[in-house]
């Protein structure tokens, strides 16, 4: 019988440190999309929330947490990082297996909102974009998602195949802040 | 510039694609006739004022939008759901 | 000269430059513009088309003649402003446009031929004879003309883009944007305030006055101490707003400090792109020259300028200075300069009615009408009340024409600021930019007092329409100079000799009044005549000036006149900034294969496909050409078996009650027919009637499918889909996401394919489980995989699709495999030549202007049911048998070759556009055939098979004697892919 090795989309990359930047790979175990049948909206929602403990998420919203999380995902989509979903879903929902289809990282540290700003034109200001928000927009000209876990940490999802690009744009955007910390004057104030 | 998609709130332009007159949402039935189909396909108003246009939200999270936008004054008066615009027709 | 005492200037830290080669001293806060004038250099550059001598003309973005060249190889960066080049240890600096040397200039002759050289010169001269113009004289212009050069070599420096966001944008961190800033940030607004400067404070750093009872520059730095530390305020120094665009979407670049960018990572300049909700305008104002004779000599500065060097960087700009103006700003400079201890030989007003009670020769009513010194000012000429002249020897000679407000932002949506004649200047309308106020001397405010008020005004205006809640009462103004600003317009001497409006493009008083003579009366086209505030000018200085002519000149008034128009950039913005990490790899996202690495490790150059890149061919030893690598491929294909990954066609997965009644109106084709298990070619046209995409899909169960398209155009596809879905029947029960990432896909094609996956598969397919067309789920090991049996070789193939997890690991096995088995890996360049044998297509024939008609499948257009593109599809125009129509070309001729892109004309026929007949859209060598196939679009062209016509490719020289064929050259039966 045949043994397939497999390959994590980072290959060996990750993680990777500069100034008080981290970034690291997500290991998100099974990734599920979940797209609800015409009019099984709210069918869906008590029945996702009844099988997997966690509330179907609003538009720019998770819930659940680290190991079983659910992500806003688009106009019809929610992905479910972690379990294995409940096959009875179906009934109500398309499914479709992404887990491989995307390069998961989480960057965080201090300074973690101005490297993504030379990432994505999203408004992440700490008003703006809280714990638990997340959004579909683009990070350096990629399809991304982008979600806020923590006070200074961020999950960026893209394809597969871009991830290796993905990694090299983080890292040149954590090296330009990096520097600027390096005692520099200009940008004064901790306006986020 | 920005555009307010109706789900994920205002965005910058450059996640948006866009498509064209909003006449494109309304297709004739198949023996409409020629000239129908012309105009479903062709003809486009050349407004100085308010004009409705399709923009798909495809770098954020994939609905189509009806945005209305003035072409004089570059001020957007308002962007709605086209699939709910489309069930309500129906 | 550095003054011994005062300035904001940190003496303890000396810093050595280089200009021109010499080196140099400056201090700490020195820009090089202040300490080159320390240094006592008033020759700085060279004037663009007469290479007249000039010196530092202001203290800011709005310099015209001291600019420089700093760094050398791709670090080379020319047109740099000294006024704004902050000093650094280790500068090095060169001056421009003057050829062998600064001091002594040949290029310097024009000056002495200045009176044939007047606005349109060039277009009047250098007409005859006409071949003469890209030969002769353009390379002898272009060498004399322009600034700094670039090196030629690529740019290494790192540059930066970044976003940022906030409620209110406050451009400008003079008095009255501190003040709008401190009032939004009190009342809890993210606020962010962008001053070009590296000092916040604006003219209160150049000026002696108070604010609050203490130095001004103090106020304004305690100020914006108190505002960082509220943490809703950020300050972005050494950043100029450079254009204005819609719904608060602003453009900013950021210059890092010289010890900022020397760290590794650093980037030199960041482009921002700032969205904010409102914003408040607070850039102050220019100060203007005045035209007089020889009014451009080295020594001859703006007023405002010569404060600001004697205050804040104590700096003398001359030993002997000259005050001349039409506003009381003229005493203030001589009053500052005295108090600095500088000599002040002459206070010059234009005003008959100005009064001064400074110990000083004071001439009111009087002009500066001509000056005079070789390299530099040595003397004045006045011309009194009376008509008498006077000759004043003087070093430097501070001028003041009035201000101008910098209404350029505010002008960048089209709106045109109206005259004042309060303070004889443009100022911005109401509303000029929606969600932009405008305060401070940018709005015509011209006091300290004024500024103050304007920028609390401008906040709470903007604060109440954002629904932020304020104090009722606006707080109490801190206490500041509100003495009236007072001018009478004075734009131009009358005299003898040349004086210079637009400093940075040579432009005079003479070119402008010529243009009005030969008609170039509207104000755009004199611009355009005469050059006058184009390039980095952008009527900083001389637009007001030059308008004021024109108005004489053609007995207008100003407002009659008008401006011209304010365009982005208000300064330079270097390409590199703005395209910031797009150089090189950087310039797209790259999409890597999961067999990416296994394909470079056996050597295949890759080619890009979209964001995508595959391999070409895969060569092997004692292989010299690529065409070797991929005979063999293609024989390994027809003969054995050949892997190729095929993971970058687009796959859609597409579920739901309604999915098979989705496909039947997306596809031309039936799909709501097919069975499980089985897969279909489908055609997609756009609704205008033309072929948009082909491709096959599966169906997986009943109400899930599996949709490929082509790589090229799988982001239009899926569009294409949620627009069918969401606006013309969101009725349906459809669900579609892309799973093109999820799956690692890898066709195994040619007579062993079957063999080889019997020996990787755990359960063996067979013609039953799997016929020609038929899908279904196996495993390898642990394993789930989706096998198709498809084949775009015409061969017996299959593709297999596994997680993409498993990609690499698979290709390997698989490569290995059919290496055993006499075959191989294949790449792009295999093929198409396999397709092309077989005459299957793809986006070289489907290129956005064909027809199912055209194609030949006009028939894949069901008559049972409507269609995207059906009803376009059925015009007579796009069913014409006349229509370019596809066809075979195989070569008969001598020469052997065919190539894409060439036209097809009659064999008798010359190559002519009206005998076009057609066109070649794919070629290649087919091994399995031994001669050239091609395809290509012919008028009438199935109807022609067997004729015999002539392939011409004007661009490559290459013709061609071609037979007629059907598509297909190779099985054209299909018997080898069904078998």
């Amino acid at each position: 019988m045949i043994e397939l090795t497999a390959r994590s989309p980072f290959n060996g990359t990750l993680p990777l440190s500069v100034g008080a930047l981290n970034l690291s790979q997500v290991d998100a175990g099974q990734m599920t999309a979940l797209s609800p049948r015409k009019g099984q909206g709210k069918a869906l929602a008590s029945a996702f929330k009844q099988a997997h403990g966690i509330a179907w998420p609003g538009p720019g919203r998770i819930s659940g947490r680290e190991g079983c999380r659910a992500l806003w995902f688009g106009h019809s989509h929610v992905l479910l990082m972690g379990p294995v979903p409940d096959a009875t879903l179906c009934q109500h929902a398309a499914m479709v297996d992404q887990s491989d289809a995307w390069g998961v990282v989480r960057i965080e540290g201090a300074g973690v909102r101005d490297a993504l700003a030379r990432l994505t034109p999203l408004d992440l200001r700490e008003t703006q974009f809280k714990r638990g928000h997340t959004a579909r927009s683009e990070i350096a000209d990629m399809p991304a998602s982008v979600t806020r876990i923590g006070a200074q940490s961020y999950q960026v999802m893209v394809f597969r195949a871009m991830a290796g690009t993905l990694v090299e744009e983080i890292e040149v955007a954590m090296r330009g802040v990096a520097a600027r910390a390096g005692g520099c004057d200009h940008a004064i104030g901790n306006h986020d | 510039m920005r555009i307010t998609c109706p789900i994920c709130g205002e965005r910058d332009r450059r996640e948006f694609h866009y498509q064209g007159a909003a006449v494109a949402l309304d297709r004739p039935a198949p023996d409409a006739g020629a000239e129908s189909w012309d105009d479903y396909l062709h003809n486009r108003e050349n407004p100085a004022g308010p004009t409705r246009e399709l923009w798909h939200h495809e770098a954020g999270c994939g609905a189509w939008l009806v945005v209305t936008r003035d072409t004089v004054t570059h001020e957007m008066q308002g962007s709605e759901l086209a699939s709910a615009l489309q069930e309500a027709d129906s | 000269m550095r003054l011994t005492g005062g300035g904001l200037i940190d003496r303890g830290k000396v810093m050595r430059f280089t200009f021109d080669g010499r080196s140099y001293e400056g201090v700490g806060g020195d820009t090089l513009a202040s300490a080159l004038l320390a240094n006592d250099i008033r020759l700085v550059g060279r004037s663009f088309k007469y290479h007249r001598p000039r010196g530092v003309m202001t203290a800011g973005s709005e310099e015209p003649n001291a600019l420089v060249t700093v760094g050398r190889g791709g670090q080379q960066e020319p047109n740099l402003r000294a006024t704004m080049l902050e000093l650094h240890e280790g500068l090095a600096a060169r001056s421009q446009n003057a050829w062998p040397s600064l001091d002594w200039d040949l290029l310097a002759l024009n000056d002495a031929f200045a009176p044939f050289l007047g606005a349109g010169f060039y277009y009047k001269t250098f007409m005859w004879p006409r071949a003469f113009w890209e030969r002769v004289y353009e390379p002898i212009i272009r060498r004399a003309a322009g600034l700094g050069a670039l090196s030629g070599a690529h740019n290494t420096d790192t540059y930066e883009k970044a976003h940022a966001h906030c409620d209110l944008l406050v451009i400008g961190a003079g008095p009255a944007g501190l003040m709008a800033a401190r009032e939004a940030a009190r009342a809890g607004a993210d606020v962010i305030v962008v001053d070009e400067d590296n000092r916040p404070g604006g003219r209160l750093n150049a000026e002696t006055e108070e604010v609050d009872g203490k130095p001004g520059y103090l106020w304004a730095q305690e100020l914006v101490a108190e505002l960082v530390a509220m943490g809703n305020v950020r300050l972005m120094t050494r950043t100029t707003v450079t254009g204005v665009y819609d719904q608060g979407s602003f453009g900013a670049l950021e210059r890092l400090p010289a010890e900022v960018a020397a760290r590794p990572g650093a980037p030199r300049e960041c482009f921002w792109r700032i969205a904010t909700r409102r914003a408040v305008l607070a850039a102050g104002s220019l100060e203007r020259p005045v035209a007089f004779a020889g009014n451009d000599r080295p020594g001859i500065m703006m007023a405002g300028a010569v404060r600001a060097y004697v205050n804040r960087w104590a700096v003398a700009p001359g030993r002997c200075v000259a005050v001349f103006g039409n506003n009381d700003d003229a005493h203030r400079t001589a009053a500052d300069l005295m108090a600095a201890g500088v000599h002040v030989a002459a206070l010059i007003d234009s005003r008959p009615d100005a009064r001064s009670d400074l110990d000083l020769p004071f001439y009111a009513g009087a002009r500066v009408c001509g000056s005079s010194g070789r390299k530099g000012l040595e003397a004045v000429d006045i011309e009194l009340a009376l008509g008498r002249r006077e000759k004043i020897r003087v070093d430097c000679l501070a001028v003041s024409g009035g201000w101008n407000p910098s209404v350029h932002l505010a002008c960048h949506m089209g709106g045109r600021p109206e005259w004042s004649d309060d303070i004889a200047g443009f100022v911005p309308r109401d509303d000029m930019v929606p969600g932009m106020a405008v305060a401070g001397a940018s709005a015509g405010a011209m006091s300290t007092h004024a500024c103050l008020k304007s920028g609390v005004e401008a906040a709470r205006t903007t604060l109440s329409e954002l629904g932020i809640k304020m104090p009722d009462k606006a707080p109490a103004l801190p206490q500041a100079d509100d003495a009236p600003y007072r001018i009478t317009p004075l734009w131009q001497v009358h005299g003898k000799g040349r004086a210079w409006l637009d400093f940075q493009n040579d432009v005079t008083v003479k070119d402008v009044a010529q243009a009005a003579r030969e008609n170039f009366r509207s104000v755009e086209h004199m611009k355009r005549y005469t050059t006058q505030g184009m390039a980095p000018d952008q009527g900083k200085n001389s637009n007001v000036g030059a308008l004021a002519v024109l108005a004489d000149a053609t007995g207008r008034s100003i407002p009659q006149t008008g401006t011209t128009t304010f365009r982005p950039p208000y300064v330079p913005v270097p390409i590199a900034a703005m395209g910031a990490g797009a150089q090189g790899q950087g310039f797209a996202p790259r999409r890597l294969t999961t067999s990416h690495a296994a394909s470079q490790s056996m050597d295949a150059p890759m080619i890009e496909v979209g964001l995508w890149y595959r391999p070409s061919y895969f060569p092997r030893a004692g292989e010299t050409s690529w065409r070797q690598s991929c005979d063999r491929e293609v024989a390994h294909v027809r003969e054995a078996v050949g892997i190729a990954d095929v993971s970058t066609l687009g796959k859609i997965d597409i579920q739901g009650a309604d999915a098979a009644q989705f496909l039947d109106f997306v596809y031309t084709n039936t799909f709501s027919t097919l069975k499980a298990g089985r897969v279909r070619y489908g055609l997609m046209l756009r609704e205008d009637g033309h072929v948009m995409d082909d491709g096959t899909t599966a169906r997986l169960g009943q109400d899930h499918f599996v949709m490929t398209t082509t790589t090229a155009a799988a982001g239009q596809v899926m569009r294409h889909l949620e627009f069918v879905h969401q606006c013309l029947c969101p009725g349906l029960d459809v669900s579609m996401i892309s799973v093109t990432e999820q799956w690692a896909q890898f066709a195994v094609a040619g007579p062993k394919s079957r063999d080889l996956l019997n020996g990787v598969l755990d359960a063996p397919v067979d013609a039953e489980r799997f016929p020609f067309m038929g899908c279904g789920e196996v495993t390898l090991g642990d394993v789930e995989a989706r096998l198709f049996r498809i084949s775009f070789s015409g061969e017996h193939a299959y593709e297999i699709a596994v997680p993409a997890r498993y990609g690499e690991s698979l290709f390997r096995l698989l490569v290995a495999r059919a290496e055993e088995m006499g075959g191989g890996a294949y790449g792009m360049e295999a093929l198409n030549v396999l397709r092309l044998e077989k005459g299957l297509l793809t986006h070289a024939e489907l290129h956005g202007r064909t027809t199912a008609f055209d194609i030949g499948m006009e028939r894949m257009i069901s008559a049972k049911k409507d269609c995207i593109g059906k009803a376009a599809a059925a015009r007579p125009g796009l069913t014409d048998p006349d229509r370019e129509r596809l066809v075979g070309l195989k070569p008969v001729g001598a020469v052997k070759q065919l190539t894409a892109g060439a036209h097809l004309f009659g064999e008798a026929d010359a190559a002519t556009r009206e005998n076009d007949q057609g066109y070649v859209t794919s070629v290649g060598f087919s091994p399995t055939l031994g001669h050239f196939a091609g395809l290509g679009f012919l008028k009438r062209g199935p109807e022609r098979h067997g004729e015999v016509i002539r392939m011409v490719d004007h661009l490559r020289g290459i013709e061609a004697l071609c037979e007629v064929t059907a598509p297909a050259f190779f099985d054209p039966d299909g018997g080898r892919a069904r078998d």
